[in-house]
C-alpha cells in the first residue's frame, strides 16, 4: 500500500517534469522576442512568410492574389473581430509577449496609441514607402505620420463625409437641400413640422462628431514631438457642440442609440431624413433601410460658411508593421501592393466596399458607376470630391478609447437633459489629460 | 397529547394566514407563482425572439413584429449560414464541441481523481492544497486569460487548439465538488475491502469509487461543458486563425462586421440560435443525473 502510493507520487512528478521539459524544449530557439532588426530595410535571405492580421471581409482572397504572384513572400492572413471589438486588445498582448504578427490593420484613430506603446516600426527607413507618399491623398498620409518625421503605417482606406438625404421627402415637402449648417437648421424645423426628424444625433459615434470638428479645421490633439496638447474644447469644437445642442434643445433631431434595430427602423420608416456620414455609410443605409431603395441621394456636406468647400472624415484605416518583425522590407512591399495596386484595390472594393486612400484608387471603374439604391446617382463622385477637401492636419490622440468613452458618457447625459454637449467635452478634456499623465505621456497644459 | 388538544380545538381563526406552520397560504402561493411566471417569461422571451428572428429574411427582420412570425425563411437561412464562407460555421461548431466536449471530459476525470484523493488519502499539506484549490474557485477565468497568453507565448503555443483546450481542463469547482461528494458517498470500508482483495488503488478508484461518484462527476462535466462552451475571452486572447475559433467567438467576430456585410446579420441570429441547441441537448440528456447528483449529498 505504502509502495503503491509512492509509485503514484513518483509517476506524477515524473510526468510533470516531462511535460515541463517538453514545453521548454518547444520554446527555446523559436522565441523571437521583441528585438528584431529594425534599423535596416533590406531584403531577407530566402523565402519569407508574413503574418498579417486584419478583419476586412474577404481579405484572404486578396492575399491569395499576392501569394500566387510572389512565391518567395507568402502572406498568411489571420482574422478576428474589428479593432475595438478585440483585435487591438490582442495586438497589445501579442506585443507584450513578443509574438505580434508582422503586419496588422489599425484604424487611424488608434495608430497613436500603438506608437506611444512603442509597438510600431518606423517605415520611413524604407525607400519604397517614402517614395509612395505622392500616390496617397495628402491627408491620409498625415494620418500615418502622426505629425512626426516617421511613417507608422501605409494608408488603406478613408471615410470622407457627405450628406445622405431622402430626396423624395425633401421634394414632396418642398424643402431645399441644405448647403450650409444654417440652412440645415432651417430645414430641420421644416422637417419637424412635416412630422419627421432631419437626422439622428448619435451619442455613440464620437467619430462623427469629430468629423464635424475636423470639417471646420478644428483640432482635438496636437503633438510637437515632445508633448501632447489636448484641445477638446477649442473654438471649432465649441461651435459644433453649441450647434447640435440647439438642435437637441428644440427637439429637431432624433436620439436613437446608433446601430440598433430602432435606429435602422427610424431610417427605414422615413422618420429620419438625412445622415451626415462617411462613404461607407452608403452600405449601412442600404442594409439597414431596405424599404427605402431608390429614394436616397448624396450631396456635399453642409458648410459652416456659404461658399466654403470643406469636408470631414469618419473612419479609415492603415496597415502597420509591428515592432519585432524580421521582415520589414517584405512587409512594406506587401502593404504597398495591398493599398496601391489596382488589382488589390479593386478586389478590396468588391469584397468589402473599401474606399481607397490613393488618388488613383478613386478612379477605379467600380467607383464610377451609378448606384441603384441611390436612384442610379454616381454617389462616389461626391465622395471623391469630398476626399480632396479634408484638412490634412487633424491628429488623433494616443488614448482615444478612453476619450471616446468619456465624451460618449457625457453626450448620453446631454441627450437626456442632464447637462450639455459642451460640458461633456470639458469633462472629457480633463479626463483625457489625466489618462495621458497616468500613462506617463507628456502633456502640455 | 398537546398536539391532539390543539388539533381538536382548532378553530377557523387558526387557519387564517396568521397561523404558523409549514402550510402556505393561497395568497403567498399565488404570489410565488406569479413571480416565477414572470421570471420564466423574462428568460424565455429572448430565446423566443431569437427563434422568430432566425425565421425571417433581412427585410422582414426590421419591419415586422419582433415577437411574431413573418414569411418563413428558417431553412433557407440555415442553408445560407451553413454554406457561407465555405461552411466556416460548421467548423466553428465542431471546434466548440471539441473544446467543450474533450475539455469537460478531461476536466471531469482530473477533478474527480483529485477530489477523491483529497477526500480519501491522508497526506501532509492536504488542507493547504485543498484551500489553494478552493481559492481558485474565486479567481475569474477572465483575469487569468492574459497571464495564460503570456505563458503560452513563451512556449509558442498561442493560436493552437491546445491554447484553448489546456486551460479548460482545470476545474477548481469540480475538485471541490468531487471531494465533498467522495467523502460523503464512498465508504472507507469499501476501499479497504478492495485493498484486501488485492486491487490496486487505481483499479479501486476506476471500478468502484468512480461509479459511486458518478452523479457528482456528471455535474462537474455539465458545469464545465457549459462554461467552456460560453467562454469567450480566452479564445479572443489566444486565437487568431479563423479555423480555430469556437462558435461564440466566430459569431462575435461576424457581429462586429455587420456594417460591411449586411447579410451577416441573419447569419449571426440563426447561428446563435443553432449554437444553443447543443447546450439544451446536453442539459436534457444529463438532467436526470444532475438532479440526482445534487440531491443525493444533501439527504444523506
Amino acid at each position: 500500500m505504502q509502495h503503491n502510493k509512492r509509485a503514484v507520487v513518483t509517476g506524477v512528478a515524473l510526468l510533470s517534469a516531462l511535460a515541463l521539459a517538453g514545453c521548454s524544449g518547444g520554446g527555446s530557439g523559436t522565441d523571437n522576442g521583441g528585438g528584431g532588426d529594425a534599423a535596416a530595410c533590406a531584403p531577407s535571405d530566402g523565402d519569407v512568410t508574413l503574418e498579417f492580421t486584419s478583419w476586412i471581409p474577404g481579405i484572404e482572397d486578396v492575399a491569395a492574389l499576392w501569394n500566387e504572384e510572389n512565391p518567395d513572400i507568402q502572406v498568411e492572413v489571420q482574422t478576428g473581430p474589428n479593432g475595438n471589438g478585440g483585435t487591438y486588445q490582442s495586438f497589445f498582448s501579442q506585443l507584450e509577449a513578443g509574438n505580434a504578427p508582422d503586419l496588422g490593420q489599425i484604424e487611424y484613430d488608434a495608430l497613436a496609441s500603438f506608437r506611444v506603446q512603442d509597438g510600431l516600426e518606423d517605415l520611413s527607413v524604407c525607400e519604397d514607402v517614402v517614395a509612395a507618399e505622392a500616390e496617397f491623398i495628402p491627408w491620409t498620409w498625415g494620418q500615418v505620420t502622426l505629425g512626426t518625421d516617421g511613417v507608422y503605417g501605409v494608408p488603406q482606406d478613408s471615410g470622407p463625409m457627405a450628406l445622405f438625404y431622402r430626396s423624395d421627402l425633401f421634394e414632396q415637402n418642398g424643402i431645399a437641400v441644405p448647403t450650409t449648417w444654417e440652412e440645415y437648421k432651417e430645414a430641420a424645423k421644416a422637417v419637424r413640422a412635416a412630422g419627421g426628424y432631419i437626422t439622428n444625433f448619435s451619442t455613440a459615434d464620437i467619430n462623427q462628431f469629430a468629423g464635424f470638428v475636423w470639417q471646420g479645421n478644428g483640432d482635438w490633439f496636437s503633438n510637437n514631438g515632445e508633448e501632447w496638447t489636448v484641445d477638446l474644447t477649442g473654438e471649432q469644437s465649441t461651435t459644433v457642440a453649441e450647434y447640435w445642442q440647439e438642435l437637441l434643445d428644440e427637439d429637431l433631431v432624433a436620439t436613437y442609440p446608433a446601430w440598433t434595430e430602432e435606429w435602422n427602423n427610424a431610417y427605414n420608416s422615413g422618420e429620419v431624413w438625412t445622415w451626415n456620414s462617411a462613404v461607407w455609410g452608403a452600405n449601412s443605409i442600404s442594409s439597414g433601410a431596405p424599404d427605402t431603395a431608390g429614394k436616397w441621394s448624396v450631396a456635399p456636406s453642409p458648410q459652416w460658411e456659404a461658399g466654403d468647400a470643406s469636408s470631414g472624415n469618419w473612419g479609415g484605416s492603415s496597415i502597420a508593421v509591428f515592432k519585432g518583425t524580421d521582415h520589414l522590407y517584405e512587409a512594406t512591399k506587401f502593404a504597398l501592393w495591398l493599398n496601391t495596386s489596382d488589382e488589390a484595390l479593386t478586389a478590396l472594393n468588391k469584397s468589402a466596399n473599401i474606399y481607397p486612400a490613393t488618388t488613383a484608387g478613386l478612379e477605379l471603374p467600380s467607383l464610377q458607376e451609378g448606384v441603384e439604391f441611390y436612384g442610379g446617382q454616381k454617389i462616389y463622385d461626391v465622395f471623391a470630391e469630398a476626399a480632396a477637401q479634408v484638412n490634412p492636419d487633424f491628429v488623433w490622440g494616443p488614448t482615444m478609447t478612453q476619450t471616446y468613452a468619456d465624451v460618449s458618457d457625457g453626450f448620453q447625459k446631454a441627450v437626456t437633459g442632464q447637462g450639455t454637449l459642451l460640458e461633456a467635452l470639458a469633462a472629457a478634456q480633463e479626463s483625457t489629460i489625466a489618462t495621458l499623465k497616468a500613462q506617463s505621456i507628456p502633456v502640455a497644459e | 397529547m398537546s398536539l391532539l388538544t390543539r388539533t381538536a380545538g382548532a378553530t377557523a381563526d387558526d387557519l387564517k394566514p396568521s397561523s404558523r406552520g409549514p402550510k402556505e397560504s393561497i395568497l403567498s402561493r399565488g404570489a410565488a407563482l406569479i413571480v416565477m411566471g414572470v421570471f420564466t417569461l423574462y428568460f424565455l422571451v429572448p430565446i423566443w425572439w431569437l427563434f422568430i428572428a432566425s425565421t425571417k429574411d433581412r427585410g422582414d427582420l426590421l419591419t415586422t413584429n419582433a415577437l411574431w412570425f413573418a414569411d418563413w425563411n428558417f431553412f433557407a437561412n440555415v442553408g445560407d449560414l451553413l454554406t457561407y464562407n465555405d461552411g466556416i460555421y460548421v467548423r466553428w461548431l465542431l471546434n466548440s464541441l471539441g473544446y467543450a466536449g474533450v475539455g469537460a471530459l478531461l476536466a471531469t476525470v482530473f477533478a474527480g481523481m483529485c477530489g477523491y484523493a483529497l477526500a480519501k488519502y491522508r497526506f501532509r499539506g492536504r488542507e493547504a492544497y485543498f484551500n489553494t484549490v478552493l481559492g481558485g474557485v474565486l479567481v475569474p477565468a477572465t483575469a487569468l486569460a492574459l497571464p495564460l497568453f503570456l505563458l503560452f507565448s513563451q512556449v509558442n503555443m498561442t493560436n493552437t487548439f491546445w491554447a484553448v483546450l489546456l486551460p479548460s481542463i482545470v476545474s477548481p469547482f469540480g475538485v471541490y465538488l468531487s471531494r465533498i461528494y467522495a467523502s460523503a458517498s464512498v465508504p472507507d470500508e469499501l476501499i479497504e475491502a478492495g485493498r484486501i482483495d488485492g486491487a490496486s488503488e487505481v483499479r479501486t478508484y476506476f471500478t468502484i469509487s468512480m461509479r459511486l461518484m458518478m452523479p457528482a462527476l456528471i455535474t462537474v462535466f455539465l458545469f464545465q461543458f457549459v462554461s467552456i462552451w460560453n467562454n469567450f475571452f480566452l479564445p479572443l486572447i489566444m486565437l487568431r486563425s479563423q479555423e480555430l475559433f469556437p462558435v461564440t467567438y466566430g459569431l462575435y467576430s461576424w457581429n462586429t462586421q455587420l456594417n460591411q456585410i449586411p447579410e451577416l446579420r441573419t447569419y449571426v441570429l440563426v447561428g446563435s440560435f443553432l449554437s444553443i441547441v447543443p447546450l439544451i441537448i446536453a442539459f436534457l440528456l444529463l438532467q436526470r443525473f444532475w438532479r440526482n447528483g445534487l440531491g443525493t449529498g444533501s439527504v444523506k
